[in-house]
């Protein structure tokens, strides 16, 4: 039985040395190296400015439309200006005090929880003073759609977070005895909505001293 | 033995446009095709980003192939096809981020879609910079035709729209499934199947053709 | 420990791997013809995923903070050294093991599920100890889907399937009718 012969348009190489084998992926690696670094010199100050964009967008949809904000890193026991030593900046927890004028107008804090099918990201604006809610923008879900999409397409149910007041108690529709933490459910995604308010719940459990612990009147540098 | 005769080069773009399509002949690129076809937009995006990559890389190994030793050949394509998938990558997230957001995970899977790693072995390393350019092209436009029919079946049927404007009226209660996991699955399968019938009708009928005017010979449709 | 728990049932059944997710289809229309050969599959599977999620959370970690940029090629260079790793360890450790499991490694590489995993575990940010809840949970989920498409098809073989449908498109209907039935584990440990 005879080998089958080689293709006869490339020429049979000869076994190549180990030096020609490293040289030739060293060489391809540089220059791959090289490709890669140019186009990501090029192309990071427009990905961090559509990043810093849409955080300035989903902000300013739950603060209703502050002037500025600060981001303030989130610790152990307060909440800091500076980023905490040894923490990356991308993926450090933070909350967003917003400012108009002279008057700051509430925090914008991220919060995560599990959904019917998988996470749901969320921000949402809170008023320490009152402690309510100022507004609330999904910014991640996979939830079912035309039933658990309703959290962020359902303008009524979005609606509630201008007024609600925290904590916040689901409640389905009809039932309910008028507070002011009540949050009418949406019928059918109630698993959806209750992974919604689940989350916020948990995160200003967590978060909310800390919110309530610092002082807006600090001066600032 | 002589060496076998080349196709003329419009053979090297059509075939992958039919007789050789990567996803519907070839079953390669399965991942992508299922994953991003819930919408036309995502469709069209990702087959942008297949084209550049498979362009980017048919061309570069095509034109360095006498100098990679056979030993490290593979590992040399995957490098210089991950280089091109990381360019593609970010120029996406910087040029349009709402649409990487969606792509996700897959731009980067690329990497290991069959379709491309498939063709630098079989055919950009054996042959000159020209066709496998020609190839490539034809492979792609193959691709991006079967992801677009797939993307328009799921995009009108499971959501009313075509890339993003309503098709079906406000009436049409859209059939969620469709742009569910399962629906790609279902979309890809009868496309399958449809092709298939047809191409052993087309077959039987050519034999049906060919054989009259010889011994009678019916055979069955 | 609750939240290590969902991620791996998560990963296993809620959102498996290739029935929603779409990862691992190559091994699953290909290998998926006979239940044994599946099984051993997904075996070898769950081992690469494992290792895998080590070696990513080392590289994200210890090197790709300087340089996230070269995330993709580290990622492939990683895994496909690792499975030749893999494949010359088990042929000296236990013949028996890669007679019965060798020939599917190479197969691995270029399998999307491994780098899905490796991708989504930097995506969503997890630890050492998340990232191997989730490897196990994903290599489970994967030779579920495995066996189960296996055995369907196992059972199909006698049955008298029209000719133009004996191919990857009948697979693929019943692929989504699993894909489906796995839509119902949605909702698990919610309350309602």
């Amino acid at each position: 039985m005879t080998a089958p012969a080689p293709p006869a348009d490339v020429p049979a190489r000869p076994s190549a040395s180990a030096q020609r084998l490293i040289a030739t992926l060293g060489g391809f690696g540089a220059l791959a190296g090289l490709l890669i670094v140019s186009v990501f010199v090029v192309t990071q100050p427009t990905i961090r400015a559509n990043k810093a964009a849409a955080l300035a967008a989903a902000i300013s949809e739950v603060l209703a439309a502050p002037d500025r904000y600060d981001t303030l890193y989130v610790t152990a026991d307060a909440l800091t200006r500076e980023l905490p030593s040894g923490a990356n900046a991308e993926t450090a927890e933070a909350v967003y005090l917003g400012w108009r004028g002279e008057a700051p107008v509430g925090f914008a804090v991220v919060a995560n929880g599990s959904g019917f099918q998988d996470n749901i990201r969320l921000i949402f604006g809170y008023d320490v003073s009152s402690a309510q809610l100022l507004g609330m923008l999904v910014l991640e879900s996979k939830e079912t759609p035309g039933l658990g999409d309703k959290i962020y397409k359902d303008a009524e149910f979005v609606a509630q977070f201008s007024q609600v007041h925290a904590p916040l108690v689901g409640v389905k529709e009809g039932q309910g005895n008028g507070l002011p933490t009540e949050l009418v459910m949406i019928t059918g995604a109630t698993i959806s909505s209750r992974a919604v308010i689940k989350a916020i719940n948990a995160t200003l459990e967590r978060v909310g001293p800390l919110l309530a612990a610092y002082d807006v009147q600090e001066p600032r540098p | 033995m002589s060496p076998a005769k080349k196709p003329p080069p419009s053979q090297e773009l059509i075939k992958g446009i039919w007789r050789e399509n990567p996803v519907l002949v070839q079953l390669l690129g399965l991942c992508p095709a299922l994953a991003v076809t819930n919408s036309v937009a995502n469709s069209i995006a990702m087959s942008g980003a297949v084209l550049f990559v498979l362009l980017g890389s048919s061309l570069l190994v095509s034109s360095i192939k006498r100098i990679v030793p056979t030993d490290v050949r593979i590992s040399t394509y995957i490098l210089i096809i991950a280089t091109f998938v990381t360019i593609a990558d970010m120029i996406l997230e910087a040029s349009v981020p709402a649409v990487h957001k969606e792509l996700g995970a897959f731009v980067a899977l690329i990497v290991v879609n069959c379709i491309i790693l498939g063709r630098q072995e079989a055919f950009a390393s054996k042959n000159s910079v020209g066709r496998s350019l020609l190839d490539a092209v034809g492979m792609s436009i193959g691709f991006t035709l079967t992801m677009v029919l797939m993307g328009t079946v799921r995009e009108v049927l499971g959501n009313g729209t075509f890339l993003g404007y309503s098709v079906l009226g406000p009436n049409y209660e859209p059939w969620v499934i469709m742009i569910l996991p399962p629906g790609g699955f279902l979309t890809l399968g009868v496309i399958l199947l449809v092709f298939s019938w047809v191409k052993r009708r087309s077959a039987a009928r050519d034999k049906v053709a060919s054989s009259i005017g010889g011994p009678a010979v019916q055979e069955a449709a | 420990m609750g939240d290590l728990v969902w991620i791996l049932v998560s990963a296993a059944v809620v959102n498996n791997f290739t029935l929603a997710l779409f990862l691992g289809l190559c091994p699953f229309l290909g290998v998926s013809g006979k239940v044994e050969t599946a099984v051993r599959m997904g075996i070898a599977n769950i081992f690469v995923m494992v290792l895998t999620a080590l070696a990513v959370w080392v590289l994200n970690t210890f090197v790709l903070t300087a340089a996230p940029f070269l995330r993709i090629i580290a990622f492939i260079i990683v895994i496909a050294s690792l499975v030749q790793i893999v494949e010359m360890a088990i042929k000296k450790l236990s013949p028996a093991l890669f007679r019965a499991l060798g020939i599917f490694l190479p197969l691995i590489t270029t399998n999307c599920a491994i780098l899905g995993l490796a991708i989504f575990s930097t995506n969503r940010g997890y630890g050492l100890v998340e990232g191997l809840f989730f490897a196990v949970g994903a290599g489970i989920g994967l030779t579920i889907a495995l066996v189960l498409m296996a055995s369907i098809r196992e059972n199909l073989e006698p049955a008298d399937v029209p000719d133009f449908a004996q191919n990857m498109g009948l697979v693929l209907i019943l692929a989504g009718a699993l894909s489906l039935a796995f839509m119902g584990f949605a909702g698990l440990f919610s309350a309602a």
